[in-house]
């Protein structure tokens, strides 16, 4: 995405629009877009990482126990998890406000 | 040394290309563009020049792939026509704001339906607002020239835009003319090597075309418009050097017999020619008649076309283009808006003519005089008339 961290005018805006530094997708916070968030229960949870496989944002990492944390800066709440969760220890409940 | 030889316009065309040292060419033939590619991919084949040429699926794989050619820094050319410019859609309206300088030569010609082959400008017109620099070639020697300019003008860093350049199927495309063929070494000392201010490098990667959310995206397209709106001074610089090392100038329009003339015809391309035979005619009767050409369409050059149309009272400005249910031809709108309300502006008189290889002969030009004359002391109905064609 172009860069947006600082407001610029069309004489400041970078030349074609290139974003210039790599690695600048991480910079936008795409949890931004969620209306509703997966909450994992851990007492249903076999560490089987299916839901690590399959978010489609990268957002859900292991922790050092072995369970399963949501990244909610870049989560989009898009219910994939929790779909693919083979023992529903995933629910999506919306989000607050 | 340069030479003059007999030469078909397309192969002259590619030579041009081939001299400008060109580091890929993406094509798709598509007629009256083929003669083009296949002399480029022939001089590839036979060692003539070290380039890649990629034999694309599509032309919409055509632009694409030069898109990513030339953000990789290499001087990419590719070449279309019609329904295949058309198929190119998508992607032409890319590599302006991303500011790559792809060079490509639109050989004009009609498009479906009815099916037609043969040459008018409604391809071009219909992609008028990709965001490139547009230039007209009227004849051989033009096209080749243009060619280089459009290497020189779309990579010099301050442009950097793609440029195009169009001459008319079949009646430029495949005519054998007298061209002088500039040597490699006077095309080297005009054309330096592409050295972009970008581009697409692992050591130091950039991101290319990314998102421009609602914050952003108003500024970049007028960034990338008033760059295409600043290409002016070069392409006029880019012209006034060719004229110094080769000794033809070429400016954004032209007039012919234009100084004290009542009516001027505006025309675009290859027709001009006939439309300046029309005027010697015209004259030898007596008439005040002269001609505008216009070679730089985009940027359109406001101020020389002002300056050209002098004192004239009409303009019969020739379309080669039938915009279906519009006010007027794409020129003759462009036309009426450059004069809008500007004091002692010459009357303007709108014909489409010569659509879909319909020969645009000096008896319709000197019928289209004719009728501006007529409409200047009685208002027409219509604000375009369609030159030449049957009712029943």
């Amino acid at each position: 995405m172009a860069n947006t961290d600082a407001i610029v005018g069309w004489k400041t805006i970078t030349f074609g629009c290139h974003v210039m530094e790599p690695g600048s997708s991480a910079k936008f916070r795409t949890g931004d877009w969620r209306s509703q968030r997966p909450v994992i229960d851990n007492e249903k949870c076999i560490k089987c990482g299916i839901c690590w496989i399959y978010c489609p944002d990268m957002a859900i990492s292991q922790t050092e126990d072995g369970f399963f944390e949501i990244d909610l800066e870049y989560c989009k709440g898009c219910g994939i998890c929790a779909h693919e969760c083979p023992k529903d220890a995933i629910t999506i409940i919306p989000e607050e406000g | 040394m340069s030479k003059r030889v007999g030469i078909e316009v397309s192969i002259a065309l590619a030579e041009a290309v081939k001299l400008a040292n060109v580091d890929v060419i993406a094509a798709y033939p598509i007629t009256p563009q083929t003669h083009i590619v296949e002399h480029l991919s022939k001089v590839v084949a036979d060692g003539e020049v070290d380039a890649e040429f990629v034999p694309v699926e599509s032309e919409h794989g055509a632009m694409s792939c030069c898109c990513g050619s030339s953000a990789a820094g290499a001087r990419t050319f590719t070449s279309s026509s019609s329904q295949g410019l058309l198929l190119m859609s998508e992607i032409l309206f890319i590599p302006g704001p991303m500011r790559l300088p792809i060079v490509m030569a639109v050989v004009d010609r009609a498009l479906s339906a009815p099916i037609s082959i043969w040459n008018d400008h409604q391809d071009i017109m219909s992609q008028r607002d990709v965001g490139w620099i547009q230039t007209f070639a009227e004849n051989g020697q033009e096209a080749f020239d243009l060619t280089l300019h459009a290497f020189r003008v779309a990579e010099d860093r301050r442009v950097s835009l793609p440029m195009m350049v169009n001459i008319d199927g079949f009646t430029l495309s495949h005519v054998v003319e007298a061209v002088e063929l500039l040597s490699q070494e006077e095309v080297d000392q005009y054309l330096p090597p592409f050295k972009p201010r970008y581009r697409m490098d692992p050591r130091k990667p950039i991101t290319m075309g990314p998102v421009g959310i609602p914050e952003v995206y108003s500024e970049a397209k007028v960034a990338h418009n008033e760059a295409l709106k600043a290409s002016r001074k070069v392409i006029l610089q880019g012209w006034k050097e060719f004229a110094d090392l080769f000794g033809r100038q070429y400016n954004p329009v032209e007039t012919y017999r234009s100084e004290d003339a009542e009516v001027l015809l505006v025309t675009m391309g290859s027709i001009s020619e006939t439309a300046m035979t029309a005027i010697d005619t015209m004259r030898e009767k007596g008439q005040k008649v002269g001609l505008i050409r216009i070679r730089l369409w985009r940027p359109f050059p406001g101020p020389e076309f002002r300056k050209a149309a002098g004192k004239a009272k009409m303009l019969a400005v020739v379309d080669r283009c039938l915009p279906p249910g519009a006010v007027c031809g794409p020129v003759g709108t462009e036309l009426r808006s450059l004069f809008y309300k500007v004091p002692g502006a010459p009357k303007i008189f709108n014909f489409i003519a010569g659509l879909g290889g319909r020969d645009v002969t000096v008896e319709r030009f000197e019928e289209m005089v004719d009728k501006a004359r007529a409409f200047a002391k009685r208002r027409p109905k219509e604000l375009y008339e369609v030159i030449g064609v049957r009712e029943k």
